[in-house]
């Protein structure tokens, strides 16, 4: 397959839209990445953690006089070595009325509440001799119930996670709009139970990060492998009572991070802790049982939903209860209760239904974490409505391109409300259902499933619809509290010789944003993409902003950078005019050269740059010598800009075993201007792939003690190159008004409705066996229970 | 037990002596002794793929190997691959395509497919994909990895019949 060709919206000999390679990823080729566990300092100590064999237990005693004798020990911490020394922090946001967590603390205090939370620290000249101490720390626990089911958290007399809480449920939420009544009442109804199991991001580079607290200067220095360095900047400073300006971190580069990288886990507060502590540098790298254990997990819903429908297959209304467990308390400082909410606002997004009625519960159980991670909430919000759907088509004999061609929020409804509140400027529903019907050829795949049927082969085609919340606005979490920004900033210095330099607060995590920032700065001044030399992850460098999350960093990073282009070449074309004696409004900058009105080069930047550099006094008085712009930009108008698009999945159900094969996966999005869709495509396919993995073998699964069984890679499946089919992708183009750029996100536009497009498709296989399933992962067992063989 | 034995070994073409714990993996001797951080680690159990180096001239797991295990021999890791020029047009292959995003799983990739295309030099590709199952990539969808190979092999291909 080749890379998809160029943006069609893309200016001639522009950067904009080019499928251009990333200058970046020589080096990692090279092996010539730095990854957080590839910085060494001097004088460092390695830190491992003693962690709770049990779910939920009282710490009684933790004796650590045998570690601290060991060799190459230099200190072993407990709980209350942070006291005094650390602000506890707590995972709730206000606008999420009555919601309720408890406080954190770096180790835990008097009671563990999940298996594998941290109690003690030895921090030793290496890794191993750090592990070999915890052998000898003596922990006493006095076991208690566990809080495993997430019904079973709910009812009268289960144990409480936190007593001073009242009982394990920490948010609750409920929407109504319309008359759901009135649409239920009389109509055809089609509903389902559905379980999403819980899975996590498993990042091939696990969770590592390195402080370095100096004394001298009361300086903290932190490299971390995380999207959202200021957002850690913030929280450093605020809990160790710290001069903001004294705290540095730095994310070098990351390797992958999902969302999950993005939460404060309490080895980092550990570890910063115990660097200011000892006056020398710590490192922790998880490894991967340790990734398992505490690594955020993602999903864990349970959700009963119904949809009425007339026989006209018009739908009339949804009715929706979504049960989470998202461990013994909320995330910080996100909060574990958006994952939900996002649920509840995206059911039947791309719809026309008003009636509409949706109850979230949000409990706390003894295990690991659970928060935002990749689409949070999108794909159970898409496996959910487009299951509804698709059972609705059955029920009064529509097709499923049909049933969705006659539902869709049209054209002539923009800008539109849904029920649950979200405003949409404009989407490209119907014309991404009509590519992706072109695309799948998808009467010869009826025509050929059903010759197979006949001989025994059982294929499905499922298709699901997904809208994409991207560019959020400070309504998403600044409003609750949060310090986490949704603005950016960009800083772009000419050098003297005429090259750029672009500072700017998105980060990268292999997404390409260095490479993207890079085309649109060069696209915006004027200049060859060479001459841009983007930096990214550094809090004393570049200017503050909201990093990488919930699909912000092209389209409110990227405006970012359009607009600091565009001032920086507007100070270049005042200083130009002022040396040419010409108007600033008839000079252009193309290519790196200073062109005047008849179009012809009168000078080269560089020249430019070398002037006013080093011979500022051949400037016109009154021109000053700065070619430093900064810009920043955050979202105005719409709260969010929602990209959106459709999946198409062929997949192969072997009713014998319960294998399943994925034959093909279509994808037709629309992410508004793209800047680069070599990046875009693979974006996708990454995304695809993840969703993917939740559809058929992701699941981190716990016995009835709370134990999680299968935390390692042995255990828990990823998804391999030989389990995945070619993903065959196009692309809509509906650029947001909102901005000069017109991007929109499309990280999460995979992991959105792979899993509910691969729901659809098995399901459609096992029709002709009267069996159907609302359960992910798809595993082999669960198809066989669906068929009644086991 | 855990007194250092002395190792001797070649690494990218260089000699190389020191005493080693028995129980230090060859992965963590090439990270944290040489320096040599392009090898990386992710499961430390043989199940990703990412550490992979060669040892005189195969591919091994560098996690499940010991760094005793490799006295005598001959270690080769994507910095030693590179200034060789060995992985050359499998790099710029994935350059091209894109073939990586973190970057994290890539050295281990690289390892991988030459050894791969070493021993089936006009792979399909179902079974480039086959020959990738012990290497995890949670950050690409597979596909221009698997695109790159391809591409790389024909070109070899066609390098050798010319
Ligand atoms: S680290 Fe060696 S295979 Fe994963
Ligand atoms: S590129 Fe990130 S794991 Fe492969």
């Amino acid at each position: 397959m080749s890379p998809s060709s160029d943006s069609p919206h893309r200016a001639p000999g522009g950067y904009i839209g080019a499928a251009l390679p990333r200058p970046g990823a020589k080096r990692l080729l090279q092996g010539r990445g730095r990854y957080t566990d590839d910085i060494v300092l001097p004088r460092m100590l390695h830190a491992a953690f003693l962690r709770s064999p049990y779910a939920h237990a009282r710490l009684l005693a933790l004796r650590i006089e045998a570690a601290l004798a060991l060799p190459g020990v230099r200190r072993v911490l407990t709980g209350a070595d942070f006291e005094g020394i650390c602000a506890p922090w707590t995972g709730t946001l206000g606008h999420f009325a009555g919601m309720k967590s408890s406080p954190q603390r770096p180790l835990a205090t008097g009671k563990v509440v999940w298996a594998g939370q941290p109690v003690a620290m030895v921090l030793a000249e290496s890794r191993a001799e750090a592990e070999d101490a915890l052998e000898a720390i003596e922990a006493e626990f006095e076991e208690l119930d566990p809080v495993v089911d997430p019904e079973a958290a709910l009812a009268q007399g289960a144990a409480l996670i936190d007593e001073a809480l009242g009982d394990n449920l920490i948010f609750r939420t409920r929407i109504e709009s319309g008359s759901p009544d009135s649409a239920f009442a009389g109509a055809e109804t089609v509903e389902a139970e559905f379980r999403f199991g819980r899975h996590t991001a498993v990042t091939l580079e696990p969770r590592t990060i390195l402080a370095d607290y100096d004394p001298g200067e009361e300086r903290l220095t932190v490299h971390q492998s995380t999207q959202t360095p200021y957002q850690f900047q913030d929280l450093y400073a605020r809990h160790f009572g710290l001069a903001e300006s004294r705290v540095r971190v730095v994310a070098p580069d990351v390797g992958g991070s999902f969302g999950m990288k993005l939460h404060l886990y309490h080895e980092d507060m550990a570890v910063v802790g115990a660097s200011l502590l000892t006056g020398r540098p710590v490192k922790f790298a998880a490894d991967r049982i340790e990734s398992f254990l505490s690594d955020i997990h993602a999903r864990d819903h349970r959700v009963r939903a119904r949809l009425a429908v007339a026989p006209d297959g018009t739908l009339r209304g949804i009715e929706v209860e979504d049960l989470t467990g998202v461990g013994p308390f909320s995330a910080y400082p996100r909060t574990s209760a958006v994952e939900g909410n996002q649920v509840v606002r995206l059911i039947g997004a791309p719809y026309r239904i008003a009636d509409y009625r949706a109850d979230l519960r949000v409990v706390a159980q003894t295990k690991t974490q659970m928060s935002q991670y990749r689409a949070v909430g999108h794909p159970i919000a898409c496996a959910v409505t487009e299951r509804l759907v698709d059972l609705a088509a059955e029920r009064v004999g529509l097709d499923p391109f049909e049933i969705r061609r006659r539902n869709y929020v049209t054209q002539d409804m923009y800008p539109h409300t849904t029920a649950s509140g979200y405003r949409f400027e404009r989407l490209s529903l119907e014309t991404c259902l009509e590519q992706l019907h072109a695309l799948m050829d998808y009467p010869a795949l009826r025509a050929e499933q059903a010759a197979l049927r006949a001989r025994g082969v059982h294929r499905g085609i499922g298709l699901a619809t997904y809208v994409e919340i991207t560019n959020p606005s400070p309504a998403f979490y600044g409003v609750g509290g949060a310090h986490i920004a949704a603005q950016d900033g960009c800083v772009l210095k000419l050098t003297p010789s005429g090259e750029v330099q672009c500072l700017i607060s998105v980060t990268e995590q292999g997404q390409g944003t260095e490479a993207i920032m890079g085309q649109i700065v060069a696209e915006g001044l004027g200049i060859r993409r060479e001459a841009v030399r983007v930096i990214t992850g550094d809090t004393d460098v570049t200017p503050s902003g909201g990093a990488t999350w919930a699909c912000r960093g092209a389209g409110i990073g990227g405006e970012t950078a359009l607009q600091a282009s565009r001032k920086l070449r507007r100070r270049v074309l005042e200083i130009a005019g002022a040396i040419l004696q010409a108007a600033p409004d008839a000079l252009a900058l193309r290519d790196g050269q200073i062109l005047g009105p008849e179009g012809t080069a009168r000078m080269s930047l560089g020249d430019l740059a070398t002037l006013v550099a080093f011979r500022s006094d051949l400037l016109p008085p009154g021109i000053a010598p700065d070619l430093t712009v900064a810009h920043h930009h955050a979202p105005r108008g719409y709260p969010f800009a929602f990209s959106n698009g459709i999946h198409g999945s062929l997949v192969e159900v072997d009713a014998e075993t319960g294998l399943v094969r994925i034959l093909r996966h279509w994808v037709v999005e629309d992410c508004g201007r793209i800047i680069n869709p070599l990046l875009v495509d693979e974006q996708i396919r990454g995304g695809v792939v993840q969703g993917l993995g939740a559809a058929f073998f992701e699941e981190c699964r716990y016995d009835e003690r709370g134990q999680l069984l299968n935390g390692s890679l042995a255990d828990y499946l990823v998804p391999m190159a030989c389990e995945m089919p070619d993903i065959v992708i196009r692309h809509v183009e509906t650029p947001t008004r909102d901005s000069d750029l017109g991007a929109k996100g499309v990280g999460e536009a995979g992991t959105a409705a792979a899993s509910g497009a691969a729901l659809n498709a098995v399901n459609d296989a096992l029709r002709p066996f009267g069996a159907a399933l609302a359960q992910l992962p798809m595993t082999p067992e669960r198809i066989l229970r669906a068929l009644g063989t086991v | 037990m855990t007194e250092p034995l002395p190792i001797r070994l070649t690494v990218n073409g260089a000699p190389v002596r020191r005493f080693v714990e028995p129980r230090l993996s060859l992965a963590d001797f090439l990270r944290q002794d040489l320096g040599l951080t392009g090898t990386h680690l992710g499961c430390e159990m043989g199940a990703c793929g990412a550490c992979l180096v060669r040892l005189d001239g195969r591919a091994v797991h560098a996690c499940l190997t010991l760094a005793v295990q490799a006295d005598g021999g001959t270690v080769e890791t994507v910095e030693g691959l590179t200034e060789a020029g060995t992985l050359a047009d499998l790099q710029a292959a994935f350059h091209a395509r894109n073939a990586l995003q973190c970057g994290y799983c890539t050295p281990g990739m690289l390892v991988a497919a030459q050894d791969y295309l070493a021993q089936d030099g006009a792979p399909s590709r179902e079974a480039i994909r086959d020959a990738l199952s012990g290497n995890y990539c949670r950050c690409t969808g597979y596909e221009a990895i698997v695109d790159a190979i391809a591409e790389v092999a024909r070109a070899r291909r066609a390098g050798r019949q010319a």
